[in-house]
């Protein structure tokens, strides 16, 4: 009884909005059936997804083999995806030629890498302990990869394939551009004559040739120009060709940092008394690189999927050892769900890299923004 | 030139040529290294692949696993390089490994303009054509107006335009990059026929054909493909281990040594069997190898008739004829020079 006073005495409730604009329905009209058009748009797109959705479905779950001895048994079976093949070649996809009882070794290069990427997210250790922390991982990968030591059997760098080869290409790859990418940004925008000249050649020069034309010189002209007997490890001319060449990319979205920064930082820093090296440091760079992470991130994973191309070099990345496995006689013809698998994997590194930078990206503009 | 200068010079020139007496390069090189650098081919079923464990089995791997054990006494001292088509020449002329053992066909140019030497063939294949059986074509010669799926860039293309030019007939390509993609376009039957190399066809069928059985090869073989080793120029020491090699696994099958009974094979009395397993010493000093070179590489890697069948052959999942690749006295062409 007393509820039922006190309501008669409280003011009325304000109306709520009607049914049709809130909730599910709402949202639907707001942003599904907003016009005729979108009704439209909408209605083809629901019409798409009926027609491929539950067949997609089907392929990849429902009619896929789980188990089957050979590629034989699996195309026999229903017509979905063999998976089959893929639990087969697995291993082979990830870590290629690497000795099989030992492939701990690059799993765990892969698990580092990963671990070394995450604590490259927490912005407090930035600085020194991150060096260290990388210094340390990279150290622990060298000496997975080559063992030769503590029982380990010495495994030469024509064996590292896989997952573990495609991250030591893109990871070594970006950190030794950057470096150099910093360098010649700042020297493209030097007062010294000679300094701007070798810059501006060397960016325009890498930035007008295609990766394949720059993998191709370091792997089949290189050799005729050293003295016979001398060769240098494929590994290492595909590594430092990549390095070259995501270093001029690098090098002109840096640029472009540098000069976003106002004129008056600039003379700000002159007026502190700071040299040319601590003015760059303290003042300009830290701004620069923030403003252009989007770009950077975009060249990160650019030089990822670059890797890709060592195919044409007889190096076995990931999606050469994809090709490979499904050549074999035994599991033929299964090319689909192999690049499916190496696909996912590819995403998973790009997605987690343009999620991060975006939250980077806020994080730093946190003082910036309105 | 005054007559002194030419003989000068042309005796300056002779003792370059002939170089010093001691073993090539390649060899001292290799036995210094302790293993032989052997170039392969990526991926290529039955010839050079990489299996599920990650180790590399086919004929050509066969090869340098033969050639290290008569060299080093051990067919696991090899390193294999995987080479693509274009860098496979740069890498033997460059001494990034030590002999291509990589599907390579023999011919004139790149004997001499890609100074290469090739060792004798290890497998002769040839173009061909796959039919399904429905069509009813009996001939290659039949094939007029027929639309045909080719892989482009390689000399398999300019084969079939030859042949079909020769023959005085139509025909529509469908040119398809990747060995996948040209396999499914033919089997869901968007060409009449399917052109490579024998070798190929006869994988393609027996491992991606829905029904073997509804598709058949065509007798004609269109180009002569005979696949060798290769060496390069200027080591002639070298390419005379490589060719002899060949040879003793040859005469190996020839003779009927093989990887299990090449034991007891030392007790034969057969002057051949004992020249070539090293019982009548001379043969392996003359090659500047071990008296044991053959019984090594016949022993852990077997003669050719068992590196044949386990990988391209009877035993493997291609199940290719021996053809052209059996023995000559069994109407093949792989004949064994003397070893003696």
């Amino acid at each position: 009884m007393a509820d039922l006073a006190e309501s008669r005495l409280a003011p009325s409730e304000p109306l709520k909005p009607p049914a049709s604009s809130t909730g599910v329905i709402g949202w639907l009209r707001a942003n599904l059936f907003s016009s005729v058009w979108n009704s439209i748009l909408t209605l083809i797109a629901l019409y798409f997804l009926a027609v491929t959705v539950p067949k997609a479905v089907d392929w990849l779950l429902v009619d896929a083999t789980w188990q089957a001895a050979n590629g034989r048994e699996c195309m026999a079976a229903a017509g979905g995806a063999c998976w089959a093949a893929i639990g087969e070649k697995w291993r082979f996809i990830l870590f290629g030629r690497f000795p099989y009882e030992e492939h701990w070794r690059p799993l765990i290069v892969c698990v580092v890498f990963v671990a070394l990427f995450l604590a490259s997210c927490d912005r407090r250790l930035w600085g020194m302990p991150l060096l260290a922390i990388w210094a340390a991982g990279l150290a622990l990968n060298a000496l997975l990869m080559w063992g030769g030591v503590f029982g380990m059997t010495y495994v030469d760098t024509s064996l590292w394939n896989g997952l573990p080869l495609t991250l030591i290409l893109a990871v070594i790859g970006m950190a030794g551009a950057f470096p150099l990418a910093i360098v010649l940004a700042l020297g493209r925008r030097s007062h010294m004559p000679a300094v701007r000249a070798v810059c501006v050649a060397y960016i325009e020069l890498i930035r007008g040739v295609p990766l394949v034309t720059l993998l191709f010189m370091a792997t089949v002209m290189l050799p005729l120009f050293l003295p016979p007997g001398i060769t240098i490890d494929k590994l290492l001319r595909a590594q430092v060709a990549i390095i070259l060449f995501a270093a001029a990319y690098l090098a002109e979205v840096i640029r472009g940092g540098l000069q976003s920064i106002p004129r008056g930082q600039y003379e700000a820093a002159d007026a502190l008394g700071l040299g040319y090296w601590q003015k760059t440091r303290l003042i300009i760079l830290p701004q620069a690189l923030t403003v252009v992470i989007p770009a950077l991130v975009n060249t990160f994973i650019g030089t990822f999927k670059d890797t890709a191309l060592v195919i044409i070099i007889g190096l076995f990345d990931l999606l050469m050892l994809a090709n490979a496995a499904m050549t074999d006689p035994n599991w033929r013809g299964f090319a689909t769900e192999a690049y499916l698998f190496v696909a996912a994997i590819y995403w998973a590194f790009c997605w987690f890299m343009s999620k991060y930078s975006q939250w980077l990206e806020a994080d730093l503009n946190k003082g910036r923004r309105r | 030139m005054r007559p002194r200068t030419v003989f000068a010079a042309a005796a300056v020139t002779a003792a370059f040529l002939a170089g010093p007496a001691f073993a090539g390069p390649t060899l001292d090189k290799v036995k210094g290294q302790g293993m032989i650098v052997c170039g392969v081919s990526t991926g290529l079923a039955g010839f050079s692949l990489a299996d599920s464990q990650g180790k590399f089995t086919g004929l050509d791997v066969d090869y340098c696993r033969a050639l290290a054990a008569a060299v080093l006494g051990d067919a696991n001292k090899v390193k294999f390089a995987p080479l693509s088509a274009q860098q496979r020449f740069t890498a033997l002329q460059s001494g990034e490994v030590d002999l291509l053992s990589r599907n390579t066909t023999w011919t004139l140019q790149r004997d001499t303009q890609l100074g290469l030497n090739f060792a004798p063939t290890m497998y002769y294949d040839g173009q061909g054509f796959m039919v399904p059986k429905k069509l009813g074509v009996k001939s290659a010669k039949e094939l007029n107006g027929a639309t045909v799926c080719v892989q482009p860039g390689t000399t398999t293309e300019l084969n079939l335009a030859d042949f079909f030019r020769a023959n005085k007939m139509q025909f529509k390509p469908v040119v398809i990059e990747k060995l996948d993609e040209v396999e499914s376009a033919f089997f869901s039957g968007r060409c009449d026929a399917y052109t490579t190399d024998a070798s190929g066809l006869a994988a393609t069928r027996v491992s991606k054909a829905p029904n073997p059985d509804d598709y058949v090869i065509l007798p004609e073989i269109i180009s002569k493909e005979p696949l060798a080793p290769a060496v390069r120029h200027g080591d002639d020491e070298w390419f005379d281990i490589v060719k002899w090699t060949v040879y003793a696994l040859i005469e190996a099958e020839e003779k009927g040594v093989t990887s299990k009974n090449v034991d007891e094979m030392l007790k034969s009395d057969d002057p051949n069997v004992k020249r070539l397993l090293g019982v009548t010493p001379g043969m392996g000093k003359s090659l500047g190898l071990d008296e044991k070179w053959a019984y090594n590489a016949i022993k852990q890697v077997g003669n050719y008739g068992e590196i044949f069948d386990r990988n391209v052959g009877k035993n493997s999942p291609l199940k290719l004829e021996r053809g052209l690749n059996d023995l000559w006295t069994r109407g093949g062409l792989q004949y064994a020079m003397p070893i003696r």
